[in-house]
């Protein structure tokens, strides 16, 4: 006789049904693509971080272009902006906020249940970090094209910008989520913006190095930003150069050991057995 | 001889100053329902997160599914199911989409995924909310649907810490009965924490009480109720407790009497017998009686009887 309904699914055999360990990149992919997911769902975290670089790179545009290019001290300020505008969309957007959501409303403590490694937790976020700021690089190269803004180095050269880019936020957002980790405290967070304002502002965002002058000079030499925007600068204005690509690239990498290496420090102090 | 599922020996966590939880011994039976009774401040939701390695013992040893807790901790919680006191779950998913991750990071392929959801649907039994954002669930749906996250894998352990908490009585009285099926049909061992007496006199094999971080009292809630005599006679009274007490010790056939604010709580030997004396008694001792009830013991009785304090009490 066949059995319907619930008493059917009562009655199904479970011994084939088993736990069994995952690899590391099934765990990154799980928690990835829950984060990913999550992404559409929040459009309060993601409008912002695309209005914002959208509106420096206006504004920036708007009030020196001409002053720029009329001193001679950049050829085509929009190109020059543009890198800007990529470093603006791609630093501090990050899933830490809802990390610390977790966090609080016992979620993370779900997942520390699970078998699932403890290093994919922070990696995954990474990993949907990555594919949020990809998103948001889209559309503000698509307006630098739109403005006239053209890459000396071709359609290599934005992906390059775009890899760049990416990276940078990356190795940036390990600073919040070690915040997020560390004080499991949405206030601390998003008080996390103020690391960005040196980082951002205190190097040769608005003007070429050589127009900076006395303690503005000295810090933006010491400014890892300084060295990515001179990077991401030369495959816009000049063309391939590897002195500014090799410079851009250890500028986040020193970036990125700090920040990781205390996210890491971060996360086992939360999940480690006390 | 078959291995205990769960097992610990003189485990004890310590904060600071706080000894939380001190030497206590459990072993817990393959295929048992094992209730843990306790008030808030016990130690019974430490005990419970240092067995499902949330928290390190700082005394003592533990082994789950047998497995050290904190040599361990992997291979233990391969094996466990937890549904902690509140649901732990994430508003921004959808029921469907929590239960498949949980399948995930448990390493079940994808069509064992698919079968355990068609199976814990008749669980969970939120219809087309599965779909829907879990920040739209009720109160109940989401306890249902935390409990079905603990079973996606098939756990060979599982925790239930206060499953039933805020859940309307049909909804309780469902997730009794799943807990009674998955332990009958599956031999699951279930380790149940619940304040509801009535929960662990329904569903426990055994019962363990702590207080003060020691297990005060185990065995079947039978046993324990046998502790406390045949019968129990309750008298709410007013006036001169401590005379009252006194002059209910000399009537033949009470066995003891603990007084408890204004109730006096009487174990007699035959409380059908017995009642009408102590009803005299209390009258010439001139306290006045509000009421007068006979009945079999309870499980709260036997809390009282190893704590000093009914077990509602000591939660508020």
């Amino acid at each position: 006789m066949t059995e319907t309904g619930s008493e059917a699914v009562k009655v199904m055999p479970h011994d084939a049904i088993v736990a069994r360990p995952t690899s590391t990149f099934h765990d990154i992919a799980s928690v990835a693509g829950r984060a990913v997911r999550a992404i559409p769902r929040e459009p309060e975290a993601v409008i912002p971080a695309l209005l914002v670089p959208v509106f420096f790179f206006v504004v920036n545009t708007g009030a020196l272009q001409k002053f720029t290019e009329r001193s001679h001290l950049v050829t085509d300020f929009k190109a020059f902006q543009l890198p800007v505008a990529i470093v603006f969309a791609s630093t501090g957007v990050s899933r830490a906020s809802a990390l610390v959501t977790d966090i609080q409303g016992g979620y993370f403590e779900r997942l520390l249940l699970t078998p699932v490694r403890r290093l994919p937790l922070l990696l995954g976020l990474l990993v949907a970090d990555l594919v949020l700021i990809v998103a948001l690089t889209i559309p503000v190269i698509l307006l630098g094209l739109a403005l006239g803004v053209r890459f000396k180095t071709g359609p290599v050269g934005v992906l390059v910008f775009m890899v760049l880019a990416g990276t940078w936020g990356l190795c940036f957002n390990g600073f919040t989520y070690a915040i997020a980790l560390k004080t499991g405290n949405p206030a601390a967070v998003n008080s996390a913006f103020v690391i960005f304002f040196p980082f951002a502002f205190l190097t040769t965002a608005f003007l070429p190095k050589q127009a900076l002058t006395g303690w503005l000079a000295a810090v933006a030499t010491w400014n890892p930003v300084t060295y990515l925007l001179a990077g991401l600068r030369s495959l816009v204005l000049t063309g391939w150069d590897g002195r500014a690509l090799l410079e851009a690239g250890a500028a986040i990498a020193a970036v990125g050991v700090v920040s990781l290496s205390l996210s890491i420090a971060a996360l086992k102090s939360r999940v480690t057995l006390r | 001889m078959t291995a205990a599922s769960i097992e610990a020996h003189d485990l004890a966590r310590r904060f600071g100053d706080t000894e939380a939880v001190c030497g206590v011994h459990l072993e817990i039976r393959p295929g048992e329902i094992y209730g843990f009774l306790g008030p808030n401040g016990a130690g019974k939701s430490t005990t419970v997160r240092m067995l499902c390695t949330l928290l390190a013992p700082t005394g003592g040893e533990a082994t789950v599914a047998g497995f050290d807790v904190r040599r361990d901790p992997g291979a233990v919680r391969l094996r466990i199911g937890v549904a902690l006191q509140d649901a732990a779950l994430d508003d921004k998913q959808t029921g469907r989409e929590l239960l498949r991750l949980q399948g995930r990071l448990f390493g079940l392929p994808r069509a064992d995924i698919d079968r355990r959801l068609e199976e814990l649907s008749a669980l969970i039994d939120i219809g087309d909310a599965l779909d829907r954002r879990i920040g739209t669930y009720s109160g109940g749906m989401k306890r249902r649907l935390d409990l079905a996250a603990a079973l996606v894998h098939n756990p060979v352990v599982l925790f239930l810490d206060e499953p039933t908490t805020g859940l309307d009585p049909v909804s309780r009285t469902r997730v009794w009965s799943e807990v009674r099926r998955l332990n009958t049909e599956l031999g699951m061992t279930i380790f149940l924490t619940t304040q509801y007496l009535e929960e662990a006199d329904e569903l426990a094999d055994r019962v363990g009480i702590i207080d003060r971080g020691t297990i005060v009292a185990e065995g079947t809630p039978t046993e324990l109720k046998r502790r406390i005599g045949a019968d129990v006679i309750i008298a709410e009274i007013t006036g001169d407790h401590s005379v009252a007490e006194a002059a209910l010790r000399g009537v033949d056939g009470v066995e003891n009497v603990v007084l408890h604010g204004d109730e006096l709580t009487i174990r007699a030997t035959r409380g059908d017998a017995a009642i009408g004396p102590v009803a005299i008694a209390l009258h010439d001792c001139g306290v006045g009686v509000r009421a007068l009830t006979l009945r079999t013991p309870t499980l709260d009785d036997v809390f009282l009887e190893v704590t000093g304090g009914h077990i509602r009490e000591a939660e508020s």
